[in-house]
C-alpha cells in the first residue's frame, strides 16, 4: 500500500497510458466490424471468406503479432501503432463474427415490415436492423473490451508501456505487490469500461432491458463467447 | 523484404534445427507444455460445464466467476505466480491451466443450452434417462461448440505459454525472449513466424475435428434455416404477438 503511495504518479500515468492504449482499437474494431458485419451477413460468399479471415487472425498469438508488424507495415519495432494495429485486428476479428450473427438474427419479417412501410435500404439497416442487433452487438463489444484492455500488458514487453510494466518491473525486483498493482489497475480498467458499456446500452437500448434475448441471439451471443 | 530473408536464413539455418536450444527441441517443449496445460483444464472444466448446462444450476456462481477470469491479464498472472512458488514449471502451469477453464466451461454450458428444449423434451418423453439425454442427446448436439471451447483454450494456451517464457522456461517464446535484449530481429520474426504456424496449425485442427463431430442432422438444419427461414404455419401466426422472435 505504501509502495503505491509512493508510486501513485508512475501508476496513474501508465494507467492512463493503459486506457488510451485500451480504447483504439476497441472503437475502430467496432465501427468496422458494422459495414465488414453487413457484407458478411448479406453474401454466403463473402461470410465464409470474411469468417474465415477473422478467425484465422485471431488465432494469431498476440507476442509474435506485435513482433511481425514492423517488418510487414513497414514502422518502427517500439513504435505503439504496432500494439494499436494488432488490438485492433483482434477486436475486428472477434467483432465481425458477432456483427454477422446479430444482424442475421434479425426476423426477416420484421425486415419485410420495415420495407413494407416504405423503409429505404439505408434507413432499414439503421433504425431497424441495427438497433435490434445491438444488444448481441452489446455482449460482442463487453468481450472486446474485456480482452483489449487485458492484451495491453503484453506491450509492455517490446517496450509499449501500460500498467503492464508493472509485472516486468516487478518480477524483475521480486516484488509481488508491484505486480499486484499492475494486475488489479488492468482489472479496475476493464471493469470500468464494461459498466460505462453497459450504462451506454441501457440508454441507447432501453427497451432491451431485463428482456430475454431470442433464442437466435442466444446462439449467436454463445458462439461469440466461445470464440473468444 | 531483407528482414524476412534473414529471418528466413535464420529459420532454414541447419544450426538453429539442432541441440538442446533448437528448434524441434523448443517445439517438443511448447507442446508439451499446452497439452499439459490442455488436459488438466480439461478434467477440471469440462464436468463444471456440462453439469451447468444439464441441470442449468450454478449458472449464477460460475458464469460471472469465468467473465471475472477473463479480465485477467495473463502476463501479470503467470509472474505473481512464479513470484510466490518459484522458478520452475508450476507456477505458470498453475496460471495457464487457470486462464484454460474459462473458454472451455463456457463451451460445454453454452453449447448445452443451445440445445434446442423441445429435443431434450422429445428423448425424454420416449424414455430416455437424465444420463442418456445427457451423453447420447446433449452432448452429440453440442459437440461442436464444445470442441469450439478447446480450440480457444487451446489457441490462448500456445499464445500465453510464448508469453510465459518470459520466465526461464523452454518452447518457443525462448526465442523472442532471446532475442529482444540482443536486438536480434532475424530470430526475433523466425521465432515469431513458428509460433504463428504452430496456432494457426492447431486451429485448422480443432476447425478440422468441429466439422467432422457436427452430427449430420445439424448441418442438414441449418442451410435450410439459411436458405429459406422456414417456420411452421403456427410460430408465423403467433409472430404477430411477438415480432422480434420469441
Amino acid at each position: 500500500m505504501s509502495w503505491l503511495v509512493a508510486n501513485w504518479g508512475q501508476v496513474s500515468s501508465y494507467g492512463l497510458a493503459h486506457l488510451w492504449l485500451s480504447l483504439p482499437p476497441i472503437v475502430i474494431g467496432f465501427v468496422l466490424s458494422i459495414p465488414l458485419g453487413w457484407v458478411a451477413n448479406r453474401y454466403r460468399l463473402s461470410r465464409g471468406v470474411l469468417l474465415t479471415i477473422g478467425g484465422i487472425l485471431y488465432a494469431v498469438p498476440s507476442l509474435p503479432l506485435f513482433a511481425l508488424l514492423p517488418s510487414l507495415i513497414g514502422t518502427r519495432i517500439l513504435d505503439p501503432i504496432n500494439v494499436e494495429i494488432a488490438l485492433t485486428l483482434y477486436a475486428l476479428a472477434l467483432m465481425l463474427r458477432t456483427t454477422a450473427d446479430g444482424l442475421g438474427a434479425v426476423s426477416g419479417d420484421v425486415k419485410l415490415s420495415a420495407s413494407a412501410i416504405g423503409y429505404g435500404a439505408w434507413r432499414r439497416f439503421f433504425e431497424v436492423e441495427l438497433p435490434l442487433a445491438g444488444p448481441v452487438l452489446l455482449a460482442g463489444v463487453r468481450v472486446v473490451s474485456v480482452s483489449t484492455v487485458s492484451l495491453v500488458t503484453v506491450g509492455s514487453v517490446i517496450g509499449v508501456n501500460s500498467l503492464g510494466f508493472f509485472f516486468l518491473d516487478g518480477y524483475q525486483r521480486a516484488f509481488p505487490t508491484e505486480v499486484w498493482v499492475g494486475i488489479l489497475g488492468t482489472v479496475l480498467i476493464a471493469l470500468v469500461l464494461d459498466v460505462l458499456l453497459v450504462l451506454l446500452g441501457r440508454a441507447l437500448m432501453p427497451w432491451a432491458r431485463g428482456r430475454r434475448p431470442g433464442r437466435a441471439a442466444r446462439l449467436a451471443a454463445a458462439e461469440a463467447v466461445s470464440a473468444s | 523484404m531483407n528482414s524476412y530473408s534473414d529471418a528466413f536464413a535464420w529459420l532454414v539455418d541447419p544450426q538453429h534445427w539442432s541441440g538442446p536450444t533448437g528448434i524441434p527441441v523448443r517445439l517438443v517443449e511448447h507442446l508439451g507444455y499446452t497439452g499439459l496445460t490442455l488436459v488438466i483444464a480439461l478434467v477440471i472444466a469440462l464436468p463444471i460445464g456440462l453439469y451447468i448446462g444439464h441441470t442449468g444450476r450454478g449458472r449464477e456462481i460460475v458464469v460471472p466467476f469465468t467473465g471475472a477470469l477473463r479480465a485477467l491479464p495473463t502476463l501479470g498472472i503467470v509472474i505473481v505466480l512464479a513470484l510466490g512458488l518459484g522458478i520452475g514449471l508450476l507456477p505458470p502451469l498453475i496460471a495457464l491451466v487457470i486462464l484454460a477453464l474459462p473458454p472451455i466451461i463456457a463451451g460445454a454450458y453454452s453449447g448445452l443450452e443451445t440445445v434446442d428444449r423441445e429435443v431434450v423434451d422429445a428423448a425424454r418423453s420416449i424414455g430416455f434417462t437424465g444420463s442418456g439425454v445427457l451423453w447420447r442427446v446433449e452432448i452429440p448436439l453440442a459437440l461442436p461448440l464444445i470442441v469450439g471451447g478447446i480450440r480457444s483454450a487451446c489457441l490462448q494456451v500456445i499464445a500465453t505459454w510464448t508469453v510465459a517464457a518470459f520466465l526461464p522456461l523452454g518452447g518457443l517464446g525462448r526465442f523472442l525472449y532471446d532475442a529482444l535484449p540482443n536486438q536480434d530481429y532475424a530470430q526475433l520474426l523466425a521465432g515469431s513466424i513458428l509460433v504463428i504456424v504452430l496456432a494457426l496449425l492447431a486451429d485448422g485442427l480443432f476447425a478440422l475435428v468441429q466439422r467432422l463431430v457436427t452430427p449430420r442432422g445439424v448441418i442438414a438444419g441449418r442451410t435450410a434455416d439459411i436458405r429459406t427461414k422456414t417456420q411452421s404455419p403456427i410460430r408465423k401466426d403467433s409472430s404477430w404477438l411477438a415480432p422480434e422472435e420469441g
